[in-house]
């Protein structure tokens, strides 16, 4: 209950329309990774005869604490309670059915009002924790957020879920690169950064870069295992791609459903306070998030770097483009093909703990959210090109974080990244940086 | 395999054509017994055993069962005779049932209502198709994935709340009187041993005959598409794509039609799996089209019978699964939502395995399946 309830409590000190667009950022990015967003803390147990009803006050601008609410059981007795400096509230409802609350308007602080919904009703269920939420919000709420404002925050935003698919991009990519793989499993290598994550930093208690660098180092050793184990083996045996292909999808469903055997369907996260946050004009952004920023630059780079100035780089773009020339001119290729998994397991592990952190948490099925992103941005860009994959993850992050903002309802903006895939295979199939070459 | 191979596989094909009837008869035969095996422990096997024989046989015969093969013929259809790498199938069916379930519920009658279902899962097929047929094989595979996501996320929208009811999803009981309307077989309860279901209502034998005659039809049909020169020329396509085109055939038109009729199997399946139940997006994303697939790779992919046998035997042997490990691990070990779980991961680990060492699957022929795209 404490985790879920702490995923709310994003950034309490931003301002009006930007912290809505956090919000709706989170909301997006991790749209069913927040079920209960309204849960409640748990200082009312719910049992076979209570039923618990809580939540929290809060505007755009933050928790409103000291507000008395008037709660009214199904049988018409009255209870006056008050938020605490949480601005949160709950009660112990010995009775099922609905219940209705109404904020004393008198109590409220200057400047905040409810959005018109006086009253509302909430229907108590033994057993469990029932959330009650009451819209209340600034008077200053809407003129606030001005379009400037709203595109500066959008494009920082889509940097961000920009960098954080290059990531896990660019592995892909590399491996398509090297073996022709689309490699359907992926997005579970990310998953499995933010899960492995979560136990060692979350339940071991370890420091977080630590813990980061060690998660890295796990996922990274995934990808040695599996192509130890199965890549290589399978290549040898000249199994044929889409085979390949077929045995990544039942990697995938296997790992999905072995996350929510250890784990469970809920959302964890890697770390349990919340986030610091900067702002920057009109740009509010946690600390974390820029952290993240800052070392998917950093690692892209890197990785850049060592694809185009390293000895092992060029074996690994020689391969790329014709592994028997590679093959013939001396370049291991089993060996360049072995690093590409290792390095591209642990960027996509990397990718997880980012994307736990920047989205306030990770679940089973997280990655399967953005693999979609993960195959338009690498198709975007030209499939097996590693800047390629960089690039069309940037536009695709800008474009899903962009879109609502020139009138996209919120709900599709996946959609949208779509279309512009679907629309430049039509004109350029080879992608933006790839070769222009018979693929058909 | 070059066309000469074809060729002579063409040839051995004819050659051999009352054997294969036989072989037909016989596959459909052992099916038939199967089931009325599972049927006989289920009735009189004590205890655990026969409970979870029960349990197999009450998912056996499940019209969402029925529906899956539907769909997997569907799948066949693509991957299986064309060698399309389909990987949204579930997005058709969530297509279909949307179709179907929305035109019922603004009073249009049954038929329309399928008519319009089947029509959205071809527009579907014709919008994807168009920029990817063209290209490499990977390609549809990541737009059909992609697409059939965004299916799923679009009919969970809240702007479209009216229509696809969001996340909640669509209830059965507001679609599906004009199903049960047509119902012939009366009401009350009927039983064959342990199976006991109304005639009629929500879940009953009436849904689970149609859905069964339904798969009855699609196998003939396919059957039937199969063996004509148009089937031949999809297994073309599917062995070596330029030797066709060189014969002069328009391949990107065949390849075409074959997206547009597995499709439209895709939304009659979908169709009959919502009718028992209600629409729920989220039922039906990737996990169903990973389904699709095994059942597909498991029965064997281009062969008549394959798809059924495949659907019946995934939802069967995952029961079988999940009911043993329910018995014979203790619950320290492992509580029934990890038996759950754990039945999946066995799917999953199951999936790749086969297509490692055994591609063809029950019923397919080795020669025919070096697939690739």
């Amino acid at each position: 209950m404490k985790v879920r309830q702490d995923l709310r409590q994003v950034s309490p000190r931003a301002s009006g329309g930007v912290k809505l667009l956090l919000v709706a950022l989170v909301a997006g990015l991790a749209w069913s990774l927040v079920p209960g967003a309204h849960a409640v803390p748990t200082l009312c147990m719910p049992s076979d005869t209570t039923a618990c009803l809580g939540g929290t006050l809060r505007t755009d601008e933050g928790v409103v604490p000291d507000v008395e609410i008037k709660v009214t059981s199904p049988s018409g007795e009255e209870t006056v309670l008050t938020t605490n400096e949480q601005g949160k509230w709950n009660l112990a409802a010995e009775e099922e059915g609905p219940w209705t609350l109404e904020v004393d308007q008198e109590t409220l602080p200057d400047g905040v009002a409810t959005t018109g919904e006086d009253v509302i009703t909430v229907q108590a269920r033994y057993g469990a924790t029932t959330p009650g939420l009451i819209p209340v919000r600034t008077e200053s709420y809407s003129s606030e957020r001005s379009f400037g404002e709203y595109l500066a925050q959008s494009t920082v935003n889509g940097l961000r879920l920009g960098l954080l698919l290059a990531l896990a991009a660019v592995g892909l990519s590399l491996i398509y690169g090297t073996t022709r793989l689309s490699s359907f499993s992926h997005a579970e290598q990310v998953t499995l950064g933010g899960m492995v994550a979560y136990g060692l930093v979350n339940v071991g208690g370890m420091n977080l870069w630590v813990g980061g660098a060690l998660t890295v180092l796990v996922c990274a050793a995934t990808g040695w295992t599996q192509d130890r184990l199965m890549w290589q083996p399978l290549r040898r045996r000249g199994l044929g791609l889409t085979q390949m292909m077929i045995v990544t999808i039942g990697l995938s469903l296997a790992m999905q459903y072995c996350f929510q055997y250890f784990v469970g369907a809920r959302t964890v996260r890697v770390v349990q306070d919340n986030p610091d946050v900067l702002e920057l004009g009109p740009i509010t952004l946690t600390y974390q998030s820029l952290a993240a920023m800052g070392i998917s630059v950093v690692v892209l780079a890197a990785v850049g770097y060592g694809l185009l100035r390293t000895r092992v780089g060029r074996a690994t773009r020689a391969v790329s483009d014709n592994p028997a020339l590679a093959a013939a001119s001396g370049i291991d290729v089993d060996k360049v093909i072995r690093l590409v998994w290792v390095v591209a397991t642990g960027l996509a592990g990397l990718s997880g703990i980012m994307y736990a952190l920047v989205t306030n948490g990770i679940k089973w099925d997280s990655g399967m959210q953005i693999l979609l992103l993960l195959f338009a941005a690498v198709t975007l860009g030209g499939l097996g090109t590693a800047f390629g994959a960089l690039l069309g993850a940037l536009i695709i992050g800008m474009v899903v974080e962009l879109s609502p903002v020139f009138g996209m309802p919120g709900d599709f903006k996946y959609a949208t990244a779509m279309l512009i895939l679907i629309l430049l295979l039509l004109v350029r199939p080879q992608g933006l940086l790839g070769k222009a070459e018979r693929v058909g | 395999m070059t066309m000469d191979a074809e060729a002579r596989t063409l040839a051995e094909e004819q050659g051999k054509e009352p054997s294969k009837s036989r072989r037909a008869l016989v596959i459909a035969a052992g099916m038939a017994g199967g089931l009325v095996l599972l049927w006989l422990v289920g009735q009189f096997a004590p205890g655990d055993v026969g409970s979870i024989a029960r349990a197999m046989m009450r998912e056996a015969l499940s019209p969402q069962t029925a529906a899956v093969a539907v769909a997997v013929i569907g799948l066949n259809v693509h991957f299986g005779f064309t060698g399309l790498l389909n990987i949204g199938q579930a997005g058709f069916m969530l297509l279909g049932a949307y179709g179907f379930t929305i035109s019922i519920r603004y009073d249009v009658p049954l038929v329309p209502a399928v008519l319009i279902g089947l029509l959205a899962a071809i527009v579907f097929a014709l919008i994807l198709g168009l920029p990817t047929l063209k290209l490499r094989g990977d390609y549809l595979a990541i737009v059909t994935i992609s697409a059939a996501e965004i299916i799923r996320y679009v009919g969970r929208s809240a702007l479209l709340t009216d229509f696809t009811g969001a996340a909640q999803g669509i209830q059965g009981k507001t679609y599906r009187d004009p199903f049960t309307d047509l119902s012939f077989f009366g009401s009350g309860e009927a039983s064959i041993g342990f199976l006991n279901y109304q005639m009629t209502g929500v879940n009953g034998w009436w849904v689970r005959f149609v859905a069964w005659t339904l798969v009855a039809l699609c196998v003939l049909g396919i059957w039937l598409l199969a063996r004509s020169p148009w089937g031949r020329l999809l297994r073309g396509i599917r062995e070596d794509e330029l030797a066709i085109l060189s014969l002069g055939k328009n391949a990107f038109a065949v390849k075409m039609q074959a997206l547009v009729i597995g499709g439209a199997l895709g939304a009659l399946g979908g169709m009959i799996y919502v009718l028992p139940s209600s629409v729920q997006p989220d039922s039906m994303g990737r996990a169903l089209t990973f389904f699709a697939w095994t059942a597909l790779l498991l029965g064997g992919a281009a062969t008549i019978f394959g798809p059924v046998l495949g659907s019946i035997l995934f939802f069967t042997v995952r029961i079988f699964i999940k009911g043993t490990a329910d018995v014979v691990v203790p619950n320290s070990l492992m509580n029934s939502q990890q038996t759950e779980q754990f039945s999946w991961i066995v799917v999953g680990v199951a999936l790749m395995l086969l297509v490692i060492f055994k591609p063809q699957g029950i019923l397919g022929d080795k020669r025919e399946l070096r697939f690739n795209v």
